[in-house]
């Protein structure tokens, strides 16, 4: 039992570690556009050795990201939920009841209170949630997934949703969010400010006396360079550390799944179960593509088809999800062997 | 600064991770407690469960009279239980009954089209799903709990405030094995693992 616990705390604790990395790169990145930014175009200078001025064009950018991400965040799962068409989920047959049972039982296990739980009418089988905290989630399968997943497969489903959940992962992707949004606002900024005051080598800090300005002659054209060039690449790099994090959360909820369930197989069948029937989802878009629980834009071939499309995806390949569940199935007391001893076998 | 000064923060530091080291092992304390308490709301859930259960499959299995008593009675005797003890063989009894009466299920296919009875099988599966998940949520606050009181520095003021290490959850063995069908139920087959549910 020790082992097995060690080894997905373990997954746990290491891809939070890596999170946390890949979030202070963003704001790194971020600071040294916007500072960049406000040094070349705004308040900011080195008078005498020292840093002065008011970094206002990285806070107005990151303002405005705030203040959008805000809005997502209140009014959030009502609009993803009207976007994808979703009914309330009621024990109107009995799979249903299976699914809102295993909801339950998954809260228990992961010590949350139940979301409330909806119903997309699609036949690709997939899942996703969405909402601010654990008392505001709300989880949403697909009709297909209610078709295809027999109970344990459910409980390895639902079980990943419910991480998010509980890891406030859609909080952090929104976070994420923000500082994608900032740091394109900030390029944007570098952009208009560039063509506005005449091209890379011209101006400088606009109000400082020219002479205090430390940012004017050599020094002030090699920052100008720089800043330009951060801001072309800047985007660009945003992008594959969102979708770096986008997929280290995807790999820890597959961790915590476990953790609730104990037994690796759940999720494990039913991403193999997915990986052969999946067929893109009808109603999703590259919006909402991140909540759902395997990349739903994509159809049946197999996602891991090279390092560049990888980059920019959401989710790990599912055969990479799929290798690491398996890793967890072969430590000694990972999972109770399998209870289906004789055909039918009650439990 | 001066060296006063220097002190004085020192001093206001140490009193603030006190009183949130301290605040942080009354909250795990709680989850351990309020945890304990839900594995009893689960077992209770079960215990109402049960007559209605009996009621609807005892016209079908005329066979299974032995069982169906043993059921009844571990119920009883679960309700009913003094202690402790007594309280936790009678519940453990009653998941080996309630394990039996499932597997033989497959035998009565009339069984099958009776939706009520479908019905009370599928909440009969929650249930012991829900009292397995509740027991291992219990034993993860335990542990959270363990750990904090254990690790530096929280170990420093753990025990001058009274927070003692919580017992896991150690049921029986065969109240941890998930019942198979051939009845040999000798050997536990999973420590501290929830019952895999049956297909549904």
């Amino acid at each position: 039992m020790a082992a097995a616990r060690a080894d997905f705390w373990e997954l746990e604790r290491r891809n939070r570690r890596e999170t946390a990395l890949l979030v202070a790169v963003f704001i790194a990145l971020l600071s040294v556009l916007g500072f960049g930014l406000d040094f070349r175009f705004g308040d900011m200078a080195i008078v005498d050795g020292r840093l002065v001025g008011f970094p206002i064009l990285t806070l107005i950018a990151l303002g405005f990201a705030i203040f959008q991400s805000l809005l997502s965040y209140y009014c959030g799962a009502s609009l993803v939920l009207a976007s994808v068409r979703a009914r309330e989920l009621t024990p109107d047959t009995p799979a249903h009841q299976m699914v809102l049972d295993v909801v339950r039982e998954m809260t228990l296990a992961a010590r949350m209170p139940v979301p409330k739980a909806y119903l997309m009418d699609d036949p690709s089988p997939n899942a996703f949630t969405t909402g601010r905290d654990p008392q505001h989630s709300v989880v949403c399968v697909t009709q297909g997934l209610v078709d295809t997943m027999d109970r344990e497969e459910m409980q390895g489903v639902l079980g990943h949703e419910m991480a998010h959940v509980r890891d406030y992962d859609i909080r952090t992707m929104m976070m994420i969010a923000v500082l994608v949004a900032g740091v394109a606002m900030l390029a944007d900024f570098v952009f208009r400010s560039t063509w506005y005051t005449g091209g890379i080598g011209a101006g400088g800090g606009r109000s400082r006396d020219r002479d205090d300005n430390d940012n004017s002659g050599n020094a002030g054209a090699v920052i100008a360079i720089l800043v330009f060039v951060l801001a072309v690449l800047a985007p660009f790099f945003a992008q594959l550390l969102a979708m770096a994090v986008s997929r280290q959360r995807e790999y820890l909820a597959d961790a915590s799944s476990v953790e609730f369930t104990r037994n690796p197989r759940a999720l494990l069948r039913a991403l193999e179960r997915i990986a052969q029937t999946k067929s893109p989802l009808r109603n999703a878009s590259r919006g909402t593509a991140h909540m759902f629980i395997v990349n739903p834009l994509q159809g049946a071939r197999e996602d891991d088809e090279g390092f560049f499309a990888n980059l920019f995806s959401t989710h790990p390949p599912l055969g990479r999800r799929i290798e690491r569940l398996r890793a967890l199935l072969n430590e000694p007391g990972a999972a109770p062997a399998p209870s289906a001893g004789a055909p039918g076998a009650r439990g | 600064m001066s060296g006063s000064l220097i002190v004085l923060i020192i001093i206001v530091a140490i009193v603030g991770w006190a009183v949130l080291a301290y605040n942080g092992l009354v909250s795990l304390r709680n989850q351990v407690q309020d945890a304990w308490r839900q594995i009893d709301v689960q077992l209770r859930r079960r215990h109402d469960l049960i007559p209605n259960l009996v009621e609807a499959v005892k016209g079908y299995m005329q066979f299974e009279r032995d069982t169906l008593t043993q059921v009844v009675e571990a119920r009883a005797k679960a309700i009913s239980a003094p202690d402790q003890t007594s309280r936790i063989a009678a519940e453990n009894q009653l998941t080996a009954g309630l394990g039996r009466l499932l597997a033989v299920f497959e035998n009565y296919p009339q069984l099958k089209s009776d939706q009520n009875v479908l019905k009370l099988q599928e909440e009969l599966t929650t249930t012991e799903n829900q009292i397995a998940y509740s027991r291992q949520a219990y034993n993860d606050s335990v542990m959270q709990l363990n750990t904090r009181i254990e690790s530096f520095p929280t170990n420093l003021i753990a025990g001058n405030f009274g927070f003692k290490q919580a017992d896991y959850f150690q049921g029986a063995p065969e109240d941890q094995a998930v019942p198979k069908v051939d009845l040999a139920m000798g050997a536990p087959t999973a420590p501290q693992a929830p019952t895999t549910p049956p297909r549904a």
